[in-house]
């Protein structure tokens, strides 16, 4: 099978899905209300996908290994804590804490701070072990993540009701507001991504090489690590953390697509993504009648090929 | 012409390039030679912005190397390191194609087809030039790198440990095409090698290498002589004349 082909059966069967999540047990006299909740709820898990994909395999690429995500590193466990903060901050019926816009660009401009941040440490010193940097990426979202549950406890039980939905992945409950704010996002995000696809194809032969042959390794670092903190922003605050999803499908992405190009394996990795959300979705509502959330179900996969990476010594 | 002037570079207190004053001419092979550890990598790493140095300049052309802008300087010089990973399944002709990159960004014209078949037909590349790189014997892959470096096309060509892996008719043929590509074509060559016999029959000028410091900078028969390599390598040498060439022995 070519890789076009690849790319045309997912997008049938990702079709599939979502005719099937949208349109299940609709009549004629529900399908408005029906339709109106479900349509942004597969959005949200459309631009999710896109966002998790493109950010992951990006952040791949530039630190030359398929073990880390940003996820992994800590990305979402700091939204997290920028969540909790606000609202111990402000409040939980405060300006900044409500509206979208003004939470998600100071979420955003802290993300990518810390992304810069996170640059220096990786590469300002010339050595660079995955292992170590695995370990501090797990050390530091458990860090996080802690910290934004001690908030959480200090919380007055009524904002804490708020927090909470942020705290887990959710899929049913996304703001319609929120979507479309990630819309222009992630679609200025990955039109930035795919100009650099040519460059990025290049650091597949290492730092070294690349520089070689007239990329500027820094700043095209620089510039894919700060693109892939918009995007785990994005996809956070859309359905919340799912550590394990960007690492599934980046490496399913290199095991099935033949193509060196991140022209097309950035879209491959998107289908999949979603494909992988949808496809999800449906078991957990059909299958398991909704008694788990999908995020489990992705962790529970995404988990078990991360070991199987592992043991396979897989891991650069 | 690349000029080189009091380079330093310490690693951890340790100088591993300790003032050097070297120059590589267009049109010219020069060969690096010294034991294992003496800075030939770390020089050429440094000439060709692969690796800060702590003081000193590299001139390419005349302009100091931290003014060229990387894209610009791709097309002028090629380097190829001593030992290269790949993080992903390409096959031959795909890491040739690489090579274009500076000159065309990615998307290859006809231009950049033709050179990367010429690449291929040199160096007989072509019953693999389909064939994934990790299913290739380490020459082959070596070999795959040398004309992914020739594709770019460039005035300045430097080379580190570019027989590393491969027999005695590959090192021939390489050898064979960088005097080509330094004569025929007004290329500089420069390349890092161990084998002193190929350094001596192929190339125009030698540098010898000791600990960071160049131990001395002339032509073959400056360099190949038995007194100067017994200091540089610390062994019994023997120096004849045959063909026409200086040819070491030392076993
Ligand atoms: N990253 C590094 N950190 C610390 N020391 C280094 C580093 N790279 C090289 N060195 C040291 O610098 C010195 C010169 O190394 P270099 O690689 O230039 O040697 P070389 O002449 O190319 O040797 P070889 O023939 O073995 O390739 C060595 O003593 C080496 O130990
Ligand atoms: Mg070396």
């Amino acid at each position: 099978m070519t890789d076009k082909s690849k790319i045309c059966l997912l997008i049938i069967l990702i079709v599939s899905f979502a005719v099937f999540l949208l349109g299940h047990g609709l009549t004629a006299d529900n399908y408005q209300y029906f339709l109106s909740k479900r349509t942004p709820k597969i959005l949200a898990m459309i631009l999710a996908s896109i966002a998790i994909a493109l950010s992951s395999f990006a952040f791949q690429t530039i630190t030359h290994n398929r073990i880390l995500t940003p996820s992994i590193m800590g990305f979402d466990a700091l939204y997290l804590l920028i969540q909790v903060s606000i609202v111990f901050i402000t409040g939980s019926l405060s300006v900044v804490a409500l509206n979208p816009y003004i939470n998600f660009s100071i979420s955003a401009f802290i993300m990518v701070s810390f992304s810069t941040l996170l640059f220096h440490f990786y590469f300002g010193s010339g050595r660079r072990n995955i292992i170590v940097l695995l370990l501090v990426g797990v050390v530091l979202s458990q860090l996080l993540f802690n910290i934004a549950n001690m908030l959480v406890m200090m919380l007055d039980p009524n904002e804490y009701a708020v927090v909470q939905a942020n705290m887990f992945a959710s899929f049913g409950t996304v703001s319609k507001q929120l979507v479309y704010l990630c819309i222009p996002i992630i679609l200025l995000a990955a039109i930035a991504l795919f100009k650099h696809a040519n460059v990025l194809d290049v650091l597949w032969l290492e730092n070294d090489n690349a520089t070689s042959l007239g990329v500027d390794v820094p700043i095209v670092t620089k510039r894919a690590l700060l693109l892939s903190a918009l995007l785990i922003a994005v996809s956070t605050a859309l359905v919340g953390p799912v550590l394990f999803l960007g690492l599934l499908v980046t490496n399913l992405t290199r095991e099935w697509f033949t193509t060196y190009q991140h022209k097309t394996l950035f879209i491959g990795c998107s289908l999949i993504s979603m494909l992988a959300l949808l496809s999800g979705q449906v078991i957990v509502e059909h299958v398991f009648a909704l008694q788990t959330t999908l995020s489990v179900v992705i962790n529970f996969i995404g988990g078990l090929y991360f070991l199987r990476m592992l043991l396979k010594n897989q891991i650069v | 012409m690349i000029k080189v002037e009091n380079i330093n570079k310490q690693y951890a207190g340790k100088l591993v390039a300790s003032n050097i004053n070297v120059a590589f001419e267009k049109g010219k092979v020069t060969s690096i030679i010294g034991p294992n550890g003496a800075g030939k990598s770390t020089l050429l790493s440094i000439m060709s912005r692969l690796l800060d140095k702590d003081s000193g300049s590299v001139y390419v052309d005349g302009t100091e190397l931290e003014k060229w802008a990387t894209k610009t300087l791709a097309k002028r010089l090629a380097v190829l390191k001593q030992t290269n990973n790949l993080n992903m399944r390409f096959t031959v002709k795909e890491l040739i194609s690489f090579g274009r990159f500076p000159h065309s960004q990615g998307k290859l014209t006809d231009t950049d087809r033709q050179v990367i078949q010429h690449a291929i037909e040199y160096l007989d590349l072509q019953v693999i030039q389909d064939k994934y790189l990790d299913n290739l014997s380490g020459g082959q892959k070596q070999l795959a790198f040398i004309a992914m470096v020739m594709a770019q096309d460039t005035d300045y060509v430097l080379l580190d440990e570019p027989l590393n892996n491969l027999d005695i008719k590959h090192s021939l043929q390489i050898m064979k095409n960088i005097r080509r590509l330094a004569h025929d074509m007004n290329k500089a060559v420069v390349i890092v090698i161990h084998d002193i016999n190929f350094a001596s029959c192929y190339s125009d000028n030698i540098i010898a290498m000791k600990n960071g410091e160049v131990a001395i900078a002339g032509s073959v028969q400056e360099v190949i002589r038995a007194p100067v390599l017994e200091s540089i390598y610390d062994t019994p040498f023997k120096v004849v004349t045959l063909d026409n060439q200086n040819v070491c022995v030392y076993y």
